[in-house]
């Protein structure tokens, strides 16, 4: 379970997040919100990415002001625009990016990458220049980078922005196809339907944590 | 993101990323310490021989020596016209054999093994106080960086052009670095997610004895 009490976040004078409580046991939750309410402050304080001005954040009991690098291992990050979070400039090499840094033997590393190329259908690709990927490749190629470490919980901070409608829907597939538990933002409200709780941001704050319908149904009304 | 590997499954890919590089410092050292026409003619047809059994694709070779072969004409002019012809001939040979041997080393290796060789090669800086972990990462950056940065200055040139500016160095440089800037944090959040963790190096007059 991640649980978050009592947190403030400051970006200089900005207020960025404003006594923030909660806690996420579900499989799956998404995360909306107006463009700089707060949302993806919100959750790169879910794997250490950021440590809060005020109050904590902990991951099955293991606190990311303490222990940031048990957290990152158990909480997956997944970024916006993939170009900025490949490593290395060949797929197989940026899969195996965060296995090294687990410390993990070669064979046991050829082991997981092979089985995450097939699983997501990018073994032809596999020796092939990253930077030359279509956006929807690329995508998949950070989200199985990520995977393939096998995290607790998956954090996708709005992996579908960049991509067209074909791309999106196959990222979303995936996404829904992810035994672990999952935390998305996101703007496309069509996706978040299915999922087992919407919490809405606006301007710092949470203003409904609820079923996907209500919480749409409020982000709406907020934004009308 | 520069990718100068040819994925392949020959003998030369599957020489380890260190002998290779240890070959290509004993062979460049070797050039230049022996002075021999004949010699350095077979050297060449050696490592071209090694091209042809890494199976690379002379396109991609030649794409690599483009801008190198050019200077071969007037390095061999200055030799004729500067001291003579013979020595002219063994300085363009020497230089060849060595460029097409870092190609071949370059073509056939995969970055991450070079970035494990450098990390080995950088332990020693760690007395200095020098992360050998993050020196290998840094240069490894650098490369993935050069063709993401290409990519923004031509969006930005794009960008200015459509809205009526000429080329103006300042107006694309300043929106570049910032633009770099921001790239460098956003890939330095993801290496952090993934769990990078570079080792604290001490220097060795700071060690506690």
């Amino acid at each position: 379970m991640i649980e978050v009490s009592n947190v403030n976040h400051r970006f200089g004078e900005l207020h960025v997040l404003q006594d923030i409580s909660l806690s996420i046991s579900e499989r799956r939750v998404g995360v909306i919100g107006a463009n700089g309410s707060g949302k993806s402050t919100f959750v790169r304080l879910l794997n250490g990415l950021l440590i809060p001005d005020e109050g904590t954040v902990t991951v099955d009991g293991v606190d990311t002001r303490q222990e940031v690098k048990a957290v990152r291992r158990k909480v997956g990050f997944v970024f916006q625009n993939p170009d900025n979070q490949i490593v290395f400039p060949v797929v197989e090499e940026d899969i195996e990016f965060g296995l090294k840094n687990m410390k993990l033997p070669k064979d046991e590393i050829a082991r997981k990458v092979d089985a995450v190329l097939e699983k997501y259908r990018l073994t032809h690709l596999r020796a092939h220049s990253a930077h030359l990927l279509s956006g929807g490749e690329k995508q998949m190629l950070a989200i199985s980078a990520v995977l393939v470490m096998e995290p607790r919980y998956v954090v996708l901070d709005e992996p579908m922005t960049l991509l067209d409608l074909r791309n999106k829907k196959l990222v979303m597939e995936t996404i829904h196809d992810i035994e672990q538990s999952v935390v998305l933002v996101t703007h496309d409200l069509e996706y978040l339907r299915e999922f087992d709780r919407v919490i809405v941001f606006d301007t710092g704050k949470i203003i409904a944590d609820e079923l996907p319908e209500s919480a749409i149904r409020h982000y709406m009304q907020a934004m009308a | 993101m520069l990718s100068l590997y040819v994925p392949g499954d020959s003998l030369v890919h599957r020489i380890p990323a260190g002998t290779k590089l240890v070959l290509l410092f004993a062979g460049s050292i070797a050039l230049f310490a022996v002075s021999n026409i004949p010699l350095h003619v077979g050297e060449l047809l050696a490592i071209a021989g090694l091209f042809h059994v890494a199976r690379l694709p002379w396109r991609a070779v030649l794409r690599q020596l483009r801008t190198a072969l050019l200077f071969m004409v007037p390095i061999f002019l200055f030799h004729v016209f500067i001291t003579d012809w013979v020595l002219g001939l063994e300085t363009v040979l020497r230089i060849l054999a060595l460029l097409l041997f870092a190609v071949l080393v370059t073509l056939t290796t995969k970055l991450s093994d070079m970035i494990d060789i450098l990390e080995r090669a950088f332990r020693p800086l760690a007395y200095l106080g020098i992360n050998p972990s993050k020196a290998s990462m840094m240069l490894s950056m650098v490369i993935r960086f050069i063709p993401l940065m290409m990519r923004e200055a031509q969006e930005i040139l794009e960008a200015q052009r459509a809205r009526g500016l000429d080329r103006n160095a300042i107006a694309v440089l300043v929106p570049l670095l910032i633009k770099t800037l921001k790239m460098a944090d956003d890939l330095s959040d993801a290496i952090d997610a993934r769990g990078y963790d570079a080792e604290t190096v001490v220097p060795v007059w700071r060690r506690v004895r």
